[in-house]
Order: C-alpha cells, then sequence, then structure tokens
C-alpha cells in the first residue's frame, strides 16, 4: 500500500503457464517453500513417530482453542469455523489414516500427512456441488497447522502466506515447485527456467499463470508489492496503474470464461459427427499430471515418460520408488488405460557426473532401448516395478527408439524374465499387458510389417520421427523451419503404418506434438489412427475439432492430400477444406484472445517510453 | 427389541455441510460403538466429518442413521433430534 506513488513497471519473460492474476508478491527465499522431506523410519521407531503426530495434532488443538477462547465478540460467526476445524483435527480420514500410513509404509509424519491430505483433497475437488469442493480448503488450512507443528519452528514462512500470493523465486527446483502449498498461490514469476523446464510443467498442469527466464525479477519485486502476471504473452506488470488493474481485471475474468466455454464438454467422448469414436489421451512426465488429465477429460494416459526420476537424483531410483509413483498414476485413473514408456535416457544424461562420458551426437547416440539393453539391470528393475503396479489398473508398456526387430526379441525376453522371478517371488503384479513400440526411428516404418508379429501397439512419436526423417534439429535457428509435421513424407510414414496395423490387427497411437494440433487431425482421422495422446491442456480443443469432423470424409480427402507435392500444400488444402470448422471451433476464439492481449502489451510499452 | 436406525430428512438449508457434520462427528465420537449415515446405499462413519461431507446430503436428502449396539442409543436420539431441529440453524 505505500507504493501507490510507485511507477508502473512492466517485465517481458517467457509465457510458460497462460492465464491473469493480480496479487501481492511473495519472494521465496533461497531454501524454497514448504518442501516436505520423505523418509523411511524402523519398525522401532513407527510408535515413536506416531506419538510425534499425535502431539503436534494435540498442540494444533490447543493452539485452535486459545484462538477461539481469544476471539472477540463480533467474531463470534467465525469460530464456527473454528470449531468445525478442530473437530477435523481428529477426523478418522485425516487423523485415523495418517496414523496408519505411518504404521504400513513406515515413512515419516510429514510425508504420511502430506500423502493422506492430498487423497482427501483430491476427492473432494472432484465433487459437484461447489460448496464441498471447497471444503479442500479447509483441509488444507488444519492439515498446515499439523504440518506447522512437526516441523517446527523452521516453518514459520508457510504462516505468513496466509493470503493468496503471487510466487516470486529465483527458481524453483522441481521438488519445491510440487510440493507448494497451491490452494493459496495464484501465479509464479522466475528469474530462471523456461517453457519446458518442470516448473512450468507443473504450473500448466495446475492452471497457473506463469511468467519464467524474467532475468533480475527478484531484484525489481520486493516482498508485498501488488502485480500481475499475464502467462499468456509473458508479462509481469509491477505497481499497475488504477487503469491498468481494471483493464487486467476484465480480461482475467473474460480468459476465465473461454477456459470455461472450452473445457465444459470435454468430459463427454469425442465422437465424430458420423459416430466413429477416437480415444484422446494425455501425456505425462510428473505423477501429479495425471490429475489435470482428468481434469480435461483425458481418456487415459498415452504416454507416461519415466525419466524424472531418473533424472532428478544422482542415484538410479530404487524400484519400490518407481513402483510407488507408477501405482500413484495407475490406480488414480484407473480403469482407463496408462502407458508407461521404458526409460528414455540418453548416455550423457545418465552419466551428467562423468565428465569424461560425451557424445558428440547424443541423438544418434546410446539412448532409451539401446541404453537399457546395455544396463539390462537398470531395465529390468523399471519392469519389475511397472508389471507390480499393472496389478492396481490399466498398464501398457511403451518400448521408445526401436530400430530393429532383434531389439524388440531382446526386450520382450527381459519382460518373460522379470514376470517368471516376480512370479517365483510371489510377488504381486500382472503379466497381463499389452506391450508397445515407439515408432520414431525411420527403420521401424519400413520394417513395420516384420515388428507388428511382435507387439500389441505401434505409438507414433512424431517429434523424434519427424526429426530423424528429415534430417532437422529443431533446436538449429538456421533449419528450424524446416521442420513440417505435413510434409509428404510424413504423411506418407503414417499412412505406410496405418495400412500395416490395420492389416496385422494390432492399434496405432499417436503420442508427439503432431497430435495435439486441431489442424492435424482431418489427416490423422483420414488415416486411422486409433488414438491420440497430447499434453492434457490441449484434449479439450482436440476433442471439440474430432466432433466437427465426419471419418468418411477425412478419407476421400485423403485422395487430394496425396496429390500435393509439399507441406505447405497440403496444409493450404486443409485450411480450405476445413478452414471454415477449425477457425470456428479453435482458432477464433484462441487468437482473437491472444491479439487483443498482445495489442494491448504493445500499447502499455510504448506508453510506458 | 428396540429399534437400531431412524430414518430422517435433512431440512436445513445448506444441507449437511461441515459446520452440521462437525456436530454430527462430536456426538459421534462419544459412542462405545460406530454409528453410521446412510444415504442411497452408501454408507459413511458418523465420527467423520468428511466421510459425512462425501455424502453430498442436500436439503431434502433422506437418510438412515444406524448404530451398531443399543448402548449407543442415546447417541442415536440425540443425532436424531440435531437433524430434526435443524442443527439450530433454522430461523
Amino acid at each position: 500500500m505505500t507504493d501507490t506513488g510507485s511507477r508502473e513497471i512492466i517485465l517481458t519473460g517467457i509465457n510458460v503457464s497462460p492465464g491473469i492474476c493480480i496479487g501481492k508478491a511473495y519472494l521465496v527465499d533461497i531454501e524454497g517453500v514448504d518442501v516436505v522431506k520423505k523418509y523411511f523410519i524402523s519398525e522401532d521407531d513407527v510408535q515413536d513417530e506416531i506419538k510425534r503426530f499425535k502431539s503436534a495434532v494435540n498442540k494444533a488443538k490447543q493452539q485452535m482453542l486459545t484462538i477461539i477462547t481469544n476471539a472477540p465478540e463480533e467474531l463470534r460467526d467465525h469460530t464456527y469455523i473454528l470449531e468445525t476445524h478442530k473437530t477435523l483435527l481428529k477426523d478418522k480420514m485425516l487423523y485415523g489414516r495418517t496414523i496408519e500410513t505411518i504404521k504400513n509404509e513406515k515413512v515419516n509424519a510429514e510425508w504420511a500427512l502430506k500423502k493422506v491430505v492430498s487423497d482427501v483433497k483430491s476427492m473432494f475437488k472432484n465433487m459437484s456441488d461447489s460448496y464441498l469442493k471447497e471444503r479442500a480448503t479447509d483441509i488444507v488450512y488444519v492439515s498446515d497447522r499439523i504440518m506447522r507443528n512437526l516441523v517446527g519452528a523452521e516453518s514459520e514462512k508457510i504462516a505468513d502466506i496466509d493470503k493468496r500470493v503471487i510466487l516470486v523465486a529465483n527458481d524453483l527446483s522441481p521438488a519445491e515447485a510440487s510440493q507448494i502449498n497451491l490452494e493459496r498461490i495464484k501465479g509464479f514469476v522466475t528469474d530462471r527456467g523456461g517453457k519446458t523446464s518442470h516448473t512450468s510443467i507443473i504450473a500448466r498442469t495446475l492452471e497457473i499463470p506463469a511468467v519464467m527466464g524474467l532475468g533480475n525479477a527478484t531484484n525489481i519485486i520486493k516482498n508485498d508489492n501488488l502485480i500481475i502476471i499475464d502467462g499468456t504473452v509473458g508479462t509481469v506488470i509491477i505497481h499497475p496503474t488504477e487503469e491498468t488493474l481494471l483493464e487486467y481485471g476484465v480480461r482475467s475474468a473474460k480468459y476465465e470464461e473461454l477456459k470455461a466455454a472450452i473445457t465444459r464438454d470435454s468430459y463427454l467422448q469425442a465422437e465424430t459427427a458420423d459416430g466413429f469414436q477416437l480415444k484422446v489421451m494425455g501425456n505425462i512426465e510428473l505423477p501429479e499430471e495425471v490429475v489435470s488429465v482428468i481434469d480435461y477429460g483425458g481418456d487415459g494416459i498415452g504416454l507416461y515418460r519415466t525419466e524424472f526420476q531418473y533424472l532428478s537424483s544422482p542415484i538410479l531410483p530404487k524400484e519400490y520408488e518407481l513402483f510407488d509413483k507408477y501405482k500413484d498414476v495407475v490406480e488414480v485413473i484407473a480403469p482407463k488405460p496408462v502407458t508407461i514408456r521404458t526409460l528414455d535416457i540418453n548416455g550423457d544424461k545418465a552419466f551428467s557426473n562423468n565428465p569424461d562420458y560425451m557424445e558428440a551426437n547424443p541423438a544418434l547416440g546410446l539412448r532409451a532401448i539401446r541404453y537399457c539393453l546395455k544396463n539390462p539391470d537398470v531395465f529390468r528393475t523399471q519392469l519389475r516395478a511397472i508389471l507390480r503396479a499393472a496389478a492396481f489398473g490399466n498398464v501398457r508398456i511403451l518400448i521408445p527408439m526401436i530400430s530393429s526387430y532383434e531389439e524388440v526379441l531382446e526386450t520382450k525376453r527381459i519382460l518373460d524374465e522379470v514376470a517368471d522371478a516376480l512370479d517365483k517371488e510371489g510377488t504381486l503384479f500382472n503379466r497381463n499387458v499389452e506391450l508397445g513400440i515407439m515408432i520414431e526411428v525411420p527403420s521401424a516404418v519400413i520394417i513395420a510389417d516384420i515388428l507388428a508379429g511382435e507387439v500389441d501397439f505401434f505409438s507414433l512419436g512424431t517429434n523424434d520421427l519427424i526429426q530423424y526423417s528429415l534430417a532437422i534439429d529443431r533446436g538449429n535457428r538456421n533449419v528450424a523451419h524446416l521442420y513440417h509435421s505435413l510434409h509428404p513424407a510424413i504423411i506418407r510414414m503414417i499412412k505406410q503404418l496405418a495400412d500395416v496395423a490395420r492389416n496385422k490387427g494390432i492399434k496405432l497411437f499417436m503420442c508427439g506434438e503432431m497430435a495435439s494440433d486441431p489442424i492435424n487431425l482431418p489427416i490423422l482421422l483420414g488415416l486411422g489412427i486409433d488414438e491420440l495422446s497430447m499434453n492434457p491442456q490441449s484434449i479439450p480443443a482436440v476433442k471439440s475439432m474430432i466432433r466437427a469432423l465426419k471419418v468418411e470424409d477425412a478419407r476421400a480427402f485423403m485422395k487430394d492430400v496425396f496429390k500435393q507435392n509439399t507441406a505447405s500444400g497440403v496444409e493450404e488444402l486443409i485450411r480450405e477444406t476445413y478452414g471454415s470448422i477449425l477457425f470456428e471451433k479453435v482458432y477464433a476464439r484462441r487468437k482473437a484472445f491472444g491479439d487483443r492481449a498482445q495489442k494491448n502489451y504493445y500499447r502499455k510499452q510504448k506508453g510506458q517510453t | 427389541m428396540t429399534e437400531l436406525s431412524r430414518d430422517v430428512i435433512v431440512i436445513n438449508e445448506l444441507g449437511l455441510h461441515a459446520r452440521s457434520a462437525a456436530k454430527i462427528a462430536e456426538i459421534a465420537r462419544k459412542a462405545n460403538y460406530n454409528v453410521w449415515i446412510i444415504k442411497d446405499k452408501k454408507k459413511a462413519d458418523a465420527s467423520s466429518i468428511l466421510d459425512i461431507l462425501t455424502l453430498e446430503c442436500a436439503k431434502g436428502s433422506k437418510i438412515t442413521l444406524k448404530i451398531d449396539d443399543q448402548s449407543d442409543l442415546d447417541i442415536l436420539n440425540n443425532t436424531v433430534k440435531q437433524f430434526e431441529t435443524g442443527f439450530g440453524e433454522l430461523s
């Protein structure tokens, strides 16, 4: 409030997560926010850990009693809520379950509480009644109090964030970002990071506006400054004027309206106008993202990338750690399928501690299945975790970077070996999982007829397939413009795959970026792809587009597509034929909004100088 | 034999929300055995606010209160009374 006299400042960064929010800045120091550590405890310590938890709850109860008795007369109404919270402290679903979790999983009280709370929270969030949905906040409030007592004085910071704030940080590690108290965060602003950083994935998942890569935001923004984040265009406004505030208030409401309109019927099946159903699934990287696949109406997980656990720690993850995460995802979305892609790591990353190990050409090097077959112990550990998690839902295994028949055979041999071992040990697992391969290397397309006999499905990884087929590194500015998913070569490859899949009776999925752009849908539908998987945010728009199309038309349309000699020719043809639908369904609303925001932004900048 | 279950209707405007659920839970926690709230075959532990809320009882919902043991008859009666008086929220 003291800075009303300050000048409006506009910073520009990378627009990593769309949306607009207005709020007070909260600067995070280096220690980060509310990070809950997980550690295992021994059998002997279980009782002590439970005792520690109980005393934290009792302390919370005392604290609340004090607040209630000290509450002034005029706040009587408010104390009812506190009474409710006090009763919640010992609620079986919170209190009882946390104790059970400590006992059964032998984990520390903080982690057990966090786990139980997140379960209960998601249960409430999925309720249709808006009042009940809101109750998740009560649960968070109560559990925070217990958590504060558990971790002790260090967490004073948490107490400070009792209003909804915008988080400003130099950088947020994935661990920090994934554990932020989300009910309290309106948006993120960071100095570092970009579109593909884990923090930005999380921001998009949680639909929190975020702007990253601002350079020195933490030096300019002070605690409690009023700021506006526009995650759609990537701007942060500090000390906004009354006029700006008003303008963004309106814009924010419009944005929410637009989002709601697209998401509204996303829960329904995507069925074409002539009655053909196409499954639209979500790609995820972190287990937490499964929630947004569900929220956006995904029909399952078409690609679960599993590298994160391997890259976030200097040592290889243990089987139980992998199993834990996989099971989480599988259980939450069951009975819908979860397609777990085995490790797609390259040698560089795997040996980041070893500077001697550097490949000149990692994209063509020891990566994915090649790495796994060369390190069978690593591969076995992951396969064991997957087969075990498969006992809790519907799991498919997807093998990346297959380029030869032998790789498939070797993979199947190891998979059988692992299953036999699990069987002998008497461990709970499920061998009855579908096995598929990523088609992302041109050789795999060419020998698709050979490979098809050994697997249950193909999944087209278009990003790599296009890179390898057109020999283009998208990161290279000089050639990036040549990268085109509608290149006639790519369309012909997909056709070949679709024909093989149909003849051999296996399914063809697509999980690359190509699947998420509605402009490609007439072609994908016409060629006969069975299932599309994409980043969760794209699901509603793709579903909406599918409903406007007819398979019969799309098949006939392919004849014209094959007459085109260039990528731009194909694109032109799609716009000519489907332009009105595309425009109406997807781009019109999206674009109109983006342009307006952009224009305003430039106008503002001019006014500034 | 005394009846161990009673049917009631939620009459307060807000339905079974957090505050009313808290009242039920406070009472049910004094019981010797389990106390249940049943709605459309879904059963919730009356001593848990959260469990009660998951039943999503709006105004006008018909629910059944059930105790497992006769010794908790007072608890049952007391809970029924809460429902009948709309948890003291009716003006």
